[in-house]
């Protein structure tokens, strides 16, 4: 079952199972703080993790901006073009099914901003050749696979766990062809991300 | 110049790398283990903090850009969620503590503990590697700045 799916499944149960689904801050009130925890328990920590999921879908939206700026730069030579645009369509997936599971959840996803927005950001101006674009591009996917390998603790359930880590073996499969055509050498030590 | 479409050409690289061992290992590796942990993670290094800053924290923050987190020049010793043009989360922007050496390493722990409800999801598990980072955002921080 997809993540999606079970946590709609999840919240179903949990309106079906019981008469006194409240929110976690009625069930304080009422049982005190056991009752709090067992309720953010039973709600996987829904709250938390929107945000947490939410700041995901904005280093996803700053992905895909990154690569649509560096494909339009002409600073790349078109088989690079191509392969950033194909990474894009990794980053767009892993956007959708970030969305997908905040809504689930009942959060509002995070928006996009301009595409202007990020290139300043992110000084796009300073990129001369194809190795700045590359070393940003690097920069950004290393990143972004620490940054999920270090989200996965501050999530409450498997199925949150799991979609981080694939997204983290993803940014680490374009880190890995990134460093490899910079020439960078092969770290010497395993564990590489996420430390 | 690499090719994308010359897998054999690459490999060969990483071949010819490898079997010449030019490069010193430091280099190979961005992270380096300090000999003594407790006594480097009173002082923390900066240099070793840029570092794990880069890899650990650039893919939401920069020093002088907002991105998916705030900007971090002059974090430390400034009031929690004090940059003007970030939307913070409603968590945090009701805190009134100060960055410091103390709150910082409590938040990288794990930010949901001091802050329930932050969007920052992010965790450094090692003390040592804390120490650095917070040396290396002291570092970028004027004692007299807001
Ligand atoms: C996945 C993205 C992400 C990563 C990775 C990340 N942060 Fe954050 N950070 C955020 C977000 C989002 C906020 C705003 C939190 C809020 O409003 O609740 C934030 C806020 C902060 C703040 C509070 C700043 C202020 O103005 O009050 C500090 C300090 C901070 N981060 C430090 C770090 C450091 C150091 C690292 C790396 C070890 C790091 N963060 C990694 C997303 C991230």
């Amino acid at each position: 079952m997809s993540v999606v799916g079970k946590d709609l499944q999840m919240r179903r149960q949990l309106v079906r199972g019981s008469a006194t689904v409240l929110t976690a801050a009625g069930i304080t009130a009422l049982l005190g703080a056991r009752g709090a925890a067992l309720a953010q328990k039973r709600t996987g920590n829904a709250g938390q993790d929107v945000g947490v999921l939410n700041a995901a879908i904005a280093l996803e939206h700053e992905g895909i901006a990154a690569y649509t700026i560096a494909a339009g730069s002409g600073l790349l030579q078109p088989a690079v073009v191509k392969i950033g645009v194909t990474f894009r369509g990794h980053h767009q997936r892993h956007r959708d099914e970030l969305i997908k599971v905040v809504t689930a959840l009942g959060g509002k996803p995070a928006a996009a901003k301009s595409d202007a927005e990020y290139a300043t950001a992110l000084n796009a101006a300073a990129l001369k050749n194809q190795t700045d674009v590359l070393r940003l591009a690097l920069k950004l996917e290393r990143g972004a696979a620490n940054a999920y390998l270090g989200l996965i603790p501050s999530l409450a359930t498997a199925d949150r766990h799991q979609l981080v880590a694939r997204m983290a073996g993803d940014e680490a499969f374009h880190a890995a062809i990134l460093g490899n055509a910079l020439g960078d050498p092969i770290p010497t030590d395993g564990l590489m991300f996420g430390a | 110049m690499w090719r994308p479409h010359s897998c054999g050409a690459a490999v060969a690289g990483m071949v010819v790398a490898l079997l010449l061992q030019a490069i010193p290992a430091a280099a190979q590796s961005p992270v380096r283990t300090p000999p003594s942990a407790a006594a480097a993670a009173a002082a923390g290094d900066a240099t070793r903090g840029e570092q794990l800053y880069q890899s650990r924290c650039g893919a939401c923050h920069s020093l002088d850009a907002n991105r998916v987190g705030p900007r971090h020049r002059n974090v430390f010793g400034r009031r929690v969620a004090a940059v003007p043009d970030f939307h913070y989360s409603a968590a945090l922007r009701k805190r009134t503590f100060t960055w410091d050496a103390a709150t910082l390493d409590r938040w990288l722990e794990n930010p949901g503990a001091l802050v329930p409800g932050t969007t920052m999801g992010f965790r450094v598990s090692s003390a040592q590697d804390r120490a650095d980072i917070i040396a290396y955002l002291r570092d970028h921080s004027a004692p007299s700045s807001p």
